[in-house]
């Protein structure tokens, strides 16, 4: 086990890099002047040189990736252009509030998701069944910022029960543990739930089907075992693809959530990106995009670990 | 005489799942006695299977129609509630699969179904199961058994795999023993090596078994009476020595020709009859052998025969058996 994980680690490094140059090249091939979106229209040539020398797009290019690799590895992202900021306290705080959203989203979507899974699995064809997997469809294909309004509309604006945007009272973008926060989370959070949700069920329903149909359930139940003790077998059985898929949906949400934090004015990554994608903010885009990458790269190990640990048909080479 | 350990009386099962019931036994009746052996042959889809898990109602019971009357022990199987029968299924009649690595759970070790099955029947503790699982291990001559039970189904042979499967159906000593076709999937030598196995504990334990099988040289090896199902009925049945020397229902014959004529070696499927089983779904009025019967007549087509007592020892359902008297000795090794 431990051998496997050296090598899966050594594995994910050429991806690593790899990713850290498409997330260079991707800010230089995009098109335009990186400065022009901060210098004051009447800038003066010379004050243009020092900018440019100050954020180094004086140089080469592989100069220039080599420096911001090592920069990156240290833990430098260097300046936002916009705030002026140091990219990396932006990008990690929105990492943290996106990681919450995505996590509590992806809980919430597991949770569901492997209710309806189970139930629709187990009986499957019935009219149970096709209810819970019309659900699932309609959780994977709603368009999620639609629902996102449609909630705030409800239970904001008419109801009145839970704030519509931000990630705390007065717009602050400072998470705390208490139910002031909370009731933020809840909208984005089940708005989001939909899609793993969704996922999880159709993933879950398939395996269930799949898993019963299966001769060694007539074998279970051949040597006395109940509903209940096939059950559990039922879950051993599903569990390492369940939870891989559930893994790699926390990987889509922590990327893929642009619309609902746009939505819900949530400040994570997905705001980051569009706040530095609409002012051209390009270190701040190419060090959020850097970290997303890396955690997808991250949570993909973790889910092929995880998956090999729980299943014993999966070869350790 | 004392009653059977185990009986079928008309037993019968329905599939009523699809579009038209499917009515895969129609009145199977079968007595094993204690300590018997007794081989099921047929073709494929004659309800072998079908009938064996009618006796642990493993058959999905929403979607079946039994009827008729399955007494294992003096019990009603059919009327045991859920408790009951959890402790029936393994406690008295326990099965074995054609292939164990579809029969065992493949994320489980074998230790542990093993174990698990023990505890379902006993209160006893962890290590305890553990320890019977590992003499059960050591009782069906698997190598290193301390090892073997940490390991996972797929992780071993196919002999090996069946032996196991042997130890979890021992594990909560039940009386009568199901095989359901346990040496197919296997090679000719492996094969042997499971049929001795299954013989020599069918002595030691006094089990009653019910072996499955498309080889009728297997069942003769291991079984004191054969019994032959075609369409989901009997239609003959005797001592394994007048069923291999005088058969006289014309599909027995048949299969026991295409035997003699090398075309059926060991393993092989039992299809060298010419046509197809009739359509379960759409069964003759008649003897459901007609179609492919070369002494059928109009009477055969138009009244079901009732399993009758040969002279030459079987019994066989057939309107014609006057016609089917065959020389001893002209079937087999002649
Ligand atoms: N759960 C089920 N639902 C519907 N039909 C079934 C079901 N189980 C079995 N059958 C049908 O019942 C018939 C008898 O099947 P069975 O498995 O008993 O045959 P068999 O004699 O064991 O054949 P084989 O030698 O291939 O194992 C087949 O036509 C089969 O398709
Ligand atoms: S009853 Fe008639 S058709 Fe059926 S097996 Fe006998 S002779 Fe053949
Ligand atoms: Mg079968």
């Amino acid at each position: 086990m431990l051998r496997y994980l050296v090598y899966r680690v050594v594995y994910a490094i050429p991806i690593l890099l790899g990713v850290a140059l498409v997330c260079f090249a991707l800010v230089h091939i995009s098109p335009g002047d990186p400065l022009i979106s901060v210098l004051p229209a009447d800038a003066s040539v010379e004050l243009q040189q020092r900018l440019l020398v100050i954020y180094g797009f004086d140089r080469s290019y592989p100069e220039q990736f080599i420096l911001w690799l090592g920069r990156a590895l240290s833990g430098d992202l260097g300046t936002s252009i916009a705030s002026g900021r140091p990219v990396a306290t932006e990008v990690f705080r929105a990492v943290g509030n996106t990681l919450l959203l995505a996590a509590v989203a992806t809980v919430i979507g597991f949770f569901l998701g492997c209710l309806f899974g189970f139930v629709a699995g187990y009986f499957s064809n019935s009219w149970v069944d096709k209810a819970a997997s019309t659900l699932a469809v309609l959780g994977v294909s709603v368009p999620h910022y639609w629902l996102g309004m449609v909630l705030v509309i409800i239970f904001s604006a008419q109801l009145g029960w839970l704030p519509a945007t931000g990630a705390g009272p007065g717009g602050s973008g400072q998470w705390k543990w208490d139910w002031v926060h909370f009731q933020f989370l809840i909208l984005p959070a089940v708005t989001m739930s939909v899609i793993p949700m969704g996922i999880v069920a159709r993933t879950v329903r398939a395996l269930v089907a799949d898993i019963l149909a299966q001769d060694f359930v007539t074998g279970l139940r051949a040597k006395g075992l109940g509903d209940l003790g096939v059950f559990f077998h039922v879950v051993k059985n599903a569990a390492p693809t369940a939870l891989a898929v559930m893994g790699l949906q926390l990987g889509y949400l922590l990327g893929g959530s642009i619309l609902i934090e746009t939505v819900f004015s949530w400040p994570g990554t997905g705001m980051l990106l569009n706040t530095a994608i609409f002012q051209r903010d390009l270190p701040l885009l190419q060090g959020t995009i850097l970290v997303l990458a890396l955690f997808f790269v991250f949570l993909n190990l973790l889910v092929d670990v995880v998956q090999t640990a729980l299943d014993p048909r999966i070869q350790r080479s | 005489m004392a009653d059977p350990y185990l009986r079928l009386d008309q037993l019968e099962v329905t599939f009523t799942g699809g579009r038209s019931p499917v009515r895969a036994v129609n009145g199977v009746d079968l007595t094993v006695d204690s300590g018997e052996t007794v081989a099921l042959i047929g073709e494929s889809g004659s309800g072998k299977s079908v009938t064996l898990r009618a006796i642990l109602r493993l058959n999905p019971e929403k979607k079946t129609r039994i009827g008729g009357k399955v007494t294992v022990g003096g019990r009603d199987v059919m009327g045991l509630g859920n408790k009951a029968l959890a402790q029936f299924r393994g406690g008295e009649v326990a099965m074995i699969f054609q292939e164990p690595l579809l029969a065992l759970d493949p994320v489980y070790t074998l230790g542990d179904q093993i174990t698990e099955a023990i505890r379902r029947h006993e209160p006893i503790s962890k290590a305890d199961a553990r320890k019977r699982a590992l003499s059960l291990f050591e009782r069906v001559r698997i190598p290193s058994p301390e090892r073997r039970l940490d390991t996972y189904p797929h992780e071993m042979s196919g002999g090996m795999r069946q032996r196991a499967m042997i130890a979890l159906a021992l594990a909560c000593n039940p009386k009568v023993l199901l095989a359901d076709e346990p040496t197919t999937a296997l090679d000719a030598t492996v094969q042997i090596q499971i049929l001795l196995l299954l013989r020599e504990l069918q002595r030691e334990f006094g089990l009653s078994i019910i072996f499955v099988t498309h080889d009728l040289g297997a069942a003769v090896e291991v079984a004191d009476r054969i019994a032959v199902m075609y369409a989901g009925r009997i239609v003959e049945e005797g001592s394994a020595r007048d069923i291999i020397h005088t058969p006289r229902h014309p599909y027995t014959i048949g299969l026991l020709k295409s035997r003699a004529h090398g075309a059926m070696t060991k393993g092989r499927r039992l299809d060298a009859i010419a046509g197809s089983p009739p359509d379960l779904a759409d069964l003759p009025k008649g003897c459901a052998f007609a179609a492919r019967c070369t002494l059928a007549t109009d009477p055969c087509r138009q009244t079901q025969p009732e399993l009758i007592q040969t002279e030459t020892g079987t019994r066989a359902r057939c309107l014609r058996t006057d016609q089917t008297l065959t020389r001893p000795g002209e079937l087999v090794g002649a």
